[in-house]
């Protein structure tokens, strides 16, 4: 069952610019969906409209199969987290919690029992009589976390929730609000200007840019197959390495960047590849290692991180900076020519005018994705 | 399936005709109720300023009588009247004698009681109150102190005169010192508020400023002169703007010590005003003087919010 | 920063010399309020120190009158500051409407008019409405004021808007996020704008001095000019008893809230 459906939900301030340009899509109910996207690309304006925070230009919102447009925040039964969590600096955490219900003028005795509820699930139950400031950042987050979960509407929209918090926290309180969310069978629709927050949290992602939907789908697809050359550049840490490339005349070879060339099966190579200005990409996990036998390239090093469990290295590739990411622990110094292994089959192609995607990595799905 | 895109069609019109309708509602809502919280002050607006200043303008074209009402329409004879009246010109003329007085010494005495109650010493907040105390003593009880101290035969100023081998002055009689004199009681009146926004504006200054420019090794004058002064513009600009107004609106000092003599040498503008209007009941002519008195607030005002923002350095 | 010792002595040097200068007046005005007659006039420093001078102030003058005149006038309108100012600042800050802007400047213009110049008019009022020597009189005039709606308008931005946004959602209307968020949250402006409204409403000085004919309203300040006029010529002692009990509650809450006045002032002022 749909919860929250947007058609062609338009943004505009003073008719000027669109801010945001016929988004359309449907949030399944009990679904984390995850909006990301680089500052500026309208995710947060976007989540304000579904809240009744800002105006729809125009488009219908549909919440619950009820065109939601012309209400208020309150009558669209939902809650909302901030950025800065939004606590009220002069009331307890308790009074906090019970902020939004107090307004409803939900009974007394169903607050306390709401509130202990909470309190509890939230390990906020020592805490209630102290104010925010006497608070760290990860207990506020879970105070303004708490104000959500007891007011128990069954849509809740997150606003960059994590991004006040220090690394280490984050990862709990990723996990965290992802549990929490499949516990109450919540719908949530979650902004994050986080790539790994995203691909980490979300059942499904929408990826924004410049007020345009540049792609739904589930972590996984966005990784493997991005729509177009802002996705892949955008999901993914490191970043895909991507390079210009140009077949020669016999289809036999691709070359990268004018430096690279790839051995290829002039069969295998179709029609739609061959008429357009072509950009590649590839994973830097598939730059392997090679050894003597079956190394394709020698390419010299730039740059080495030694990170322990994997260690990355650094190419020049023509204009390009590409990056390879090993598992294990390497001996190699910069300067070092290494084998390596650049197999087409694991190569993206995009068109480099329109940036769509033609091809995507054809190893990428078998190799990846295990099945339990 | 025409006919079912077709209803899709109107369903879609109609809700937008909805939507309409409800926006524009929350419109003329919000705007009650921003109008319902800013009523009361631009109802008291309206009746206590903006309405008496229309009718100052207004009777300062009419004679009237003793109870305020016009008598005679006289275009603009009150002002002709007004600036050939060699009292008038007086009164303008001591009125901005008095700004010249005050204003620089005011800032320049507060400047430097701020400068130097700015220091991380021990027991400075002490220093601060007192410097600051000035703000919480009212005009009339300043002028009482002083109407003692410029007491011609025992007041305390004469003493040290007289100390010093020179004539005791008439503070308050003579002609040549009254308005110096006024103008003294006036700078240590207002030295208070003055320190008080000086001493906050240094305090805003941010002390990574010194930190920098004490490892460049810059003394003491020059950091005064290449930090603390050009950050402390804005503040500077406000209170001199502050203080010039004050000094035009200046009236308790003025009736409690000279009630504007000797020979109208302290008859400042605001007294004059209060003169013409209330004691001779001319109405019509101290209109006039108090739309003079308008005119140079405004242009005051106006200088201050054009180069306020501009002229003056901001972080 | 660290100083050295000289550089120290100094400072306290000219702290303290000007502390003097400054404070001199008001030390000998409260000196005087406790000599007698007899060492004031002989102008010799006081032989000793004696409580008559506030016992025949206020015998001779309604001075309790004054006092609690000046108090009811002072707190009324502190009060009617507080709840205009913050209501017109809500509106700036909180809520957007047409015209929002245009009143905006309607309010900085009213900064640029001086009470003193539209006076006449005023007078009139009061004396039509017969408010002359009625607190009504004496306060209602001043309520509104633009630089407390810019001090509260600075303070209230700070405001964090999500918690607006927030209270939104959990279906809280202006007017109770008002009462019980904003006032709360910005309590230490207010108190700041509420010393300063007290201060200069306790000094004010014209206004009284027209609007009261006689002593049922009248202020302490004005009944110091009477006392002082009053009074037969040489008895400065009564007098400075007189004018040590007007600063005495404004000397007290300047010390008190120096530091919030200091901070509050400036930022009205400048940001």
């Amino acid at each position: 069952m749909e919860q929250v459906e947007l058609i062609d939900i338009t943004k505009s301030y003073d008719k000027q610019k669109k801010v945001l340009n016929e988004i359309s899509l449907s949030i399944e109910k009990g679904e984390f969906f995850v909006l990301v996207g680089p500052s500026g690309s309208g995710k947060s304006t976007l989540l304000r409209m579904i809240a009744g925070l800002e105006d729809i230009t125009d488009g219908t919102l549909k919440i619950n199969d009820k065109v939601v447009n012309h209400l208020p925040p309150k009558e669209r039964n939902l809650s909302m987290v901030f950025q800065n969590y939004a606590l009220y600096p002069h009331l307890t955490v308790e009074q906090n919690i019970l902020f939004g219900l107090k307004a409803k003028k939900v009974s007394k005795v169903e607050q306390q029992e709401r509130l202990r509820e909470t309190a509890e699930m939230m390990g906020l139950s020592e805490l209630l009589s102290r104010k925010p400031r006497e608070l760290s950042g990860g207990q506020r987050q879970r105070v303004a976390l708490a104000r959500s979960v007891v007011s128990q509407a069954p849509l809740c929209l997150m606003d960059e929730p994590l991004s006040n918090l220090d690394a280490k926290l984050r990862a709990n309180m990723r996990v965290e609000i992802r549990r929490l969310q499949k516990r109450l069978g919540l719908t949530m629709i979650y902004v994050t200007h986080d790539q790994v927050e995203a691909m980490t949290m979300g059942d499904r992602i929408m990826v924004l840019n410049d007020g345009i939907i540049q792609q739904i789908g589930k972590p996984i697809t966005l990784y493997n197959e991005p729509a177009n050359l802002f996705v892949a550049s955008f999901i993914g840490s490191p970043k895909m390495n991507l390079g210009k490339a140009k077949f020669s005349t016999d289809y036999k070879q691709l070359i990268i960047e004018g430096v690279l060339p790839i051995e290829m099966d002039p069969l295998s190579v179709s029609e739609r590849l061959k008429d357009v200005n072509l950009t590649v990409g590839i994973r830097a996990e598939h730059i392997f290692s090679g050894m003597e036998e079956n190394a394709t390239h020698y390419l010299e090093v730039v740059n080495v991180e030694h990170l322990g469990n994997e260690t990355t290295l650094a190419f020049d590739i023509g204009t390009e900076l590409w990056t390879a990411k090993w598992p294990g622990q390497w001996m190699i110094n910069v300067g070092d020519k290494i084998p390596v292994r650049i197999s087409v089959e694991h190569l993206c192609y995009f068109d480099s005018d329109s940036e769509e995607l033609l091809k995507a990595a054809t190893a990428g799905k078998s190799q990846e994705v295990v099945a339990i | 399936m025409s006919i079912a895109s077709d209803l899709a069609v109107q369903n879609q019109d109609s809700m937008e005709l909805v939507f309409k309708q409800v926006r524009k509602k929350q419109k003329i809502k919000s705007f009650i109720k921003g109008i319902l919280f800013l009523s009361p002050s631009i109802l008291l607006f309206s009746v206590f300023l903006f309405y008496p200043m229309l009718r100052t303008i207004y009777l300062s074209f009419f004679l009237t009588d003793a109870s305020g009402s016009t008598t005679v329409f006289v275009g603009w004879q009150n002002y002709i009247n007004l600036f050939t009246s060699p009292v008038f010109l007086k009164s303008m003329m001591s009125t901005f004698l008095f700004v010249l007085y005050t204003v620089p010494v005011t800032v320049i005495i507060s400047l430097f009681l701020a400068v130097i109650a700015n220091e991380k010493l021990k027991g400075v907040g002490f220093f601060r109150t007192i410097y600051s105390s000035s703000m919480g003593i009212s005009v009339a009880a300043a002028s009482v102190f002083w109407l003692y101290l410029f007491n011609p035969s025992m007041g305390f100023l004469n003493m040290i005169v007289e100390a010093l081998g020179f004539e005791a002055i008439g503070w308050l009689t003579d002609p040549a010192w009254a308005l110096v004199s006024i103008s003294i009681t006036t700078i240590w009146m207002n030295i208070g508020f003055t320190f008080l926004i000086l001493l906050g504006g240094l305090q805003s200054i941010d002390s990574y400023l010194y930190e920098s420019a004490d490892i460049d090794g810059a003394g003491y004058f020059y950091k005064l002169r290449r930090i603390t002064i050009p950050m402390l513009s804005p503040t500077l600009f406000f209170v001199i703007t502050v203080t010039i107004i004050n000094a035009f609106q200046t009236f308790g000092q003025i009736d409690i010590l000279t009630q504007g003599g000797p020979a109208n040498e302290t008859n400042l503008i605001v007294y004059s005003i209060y003169r013409e209007a209330f004691v001779n009941y001319q109405f019509g002519s101290a209109s006039a003087q108090a739309v003079v008195l308008f005119i140079l607030i405004l242009l005051m005002t106006a200088i201050q919010f054009k180069f306020g923002e501009r002229k003056v350095h901001y972080q | 920063m660290t100083m050295g010792t000289g550089k120290k002595l100094i400072f306290y040097i000219l702290l303290t010399i000007s502390a003097i200068i400054l404070f001199a007046p008001t030390l000998m005005a409260l000196v005087m309020s406790f000599m007698s007659n007899q060492d004031i006039l002989t102008g010799s420093l006081p032989t000793s120190l004696t409580l008559d001078n506030y016992k025949n102030a206020f015998e001779r003058f309604p001075l309790f009158q004054y006092l609690f005149n000046s108090f009811v006038v002072s707190i009324l309108i502190m009060i009617g500051q507080l709840v205009l100012c913050s209501l017109a600042a809500y509106a700036f800050v909180f809520l957007e409407f047409k015209g929002r802007d245009l009143l905006f400047y309607v309010f900085i213009a009213t900064m640029m008019i001086p009470f003193e110049a539209s006076i006449i008019p005023n007078f009139h009022i009061i004396r039509d409405l017969n408010w002359i020597d009625t607190y009504q009189g004496l306060t209602i005039p001043f309520f509104a004021m633009a630089f407390g709606t810019f001090l509260l308008r600075q303070n209230f931005k700070m405001i964090p808007k999500e918690l607006k946004e927030a209270s939104q959602i959990a279906g809280m209307g202006d007017f109770r996020f008002y009462l019980t968020v904003v006032l709360p949250v910005a309590k230490t402006s207010l108190v700041t704008l509420g010393v300063y409204g007290f201060l200069t409403s306790w000094n004010m000085y014209l206004w009284p001095l027209l609007a009261t004919t006689n002593d049922s309203v009248r202020t302490v300040q004005i009944g110091l000019k009477q006392l002082q006029t009053q009074e037969q010529l040489n008895d400065w002692g009564v007098i400075m008893a007189g004018a040590v009990i007007v600063i005495i509650p404004t000397l007290i809450l300047l010390f008190l809230g120096q530091k919030k006045l200091q901070r509050g002032l400036t930022e009205g002022a400048l940001k």
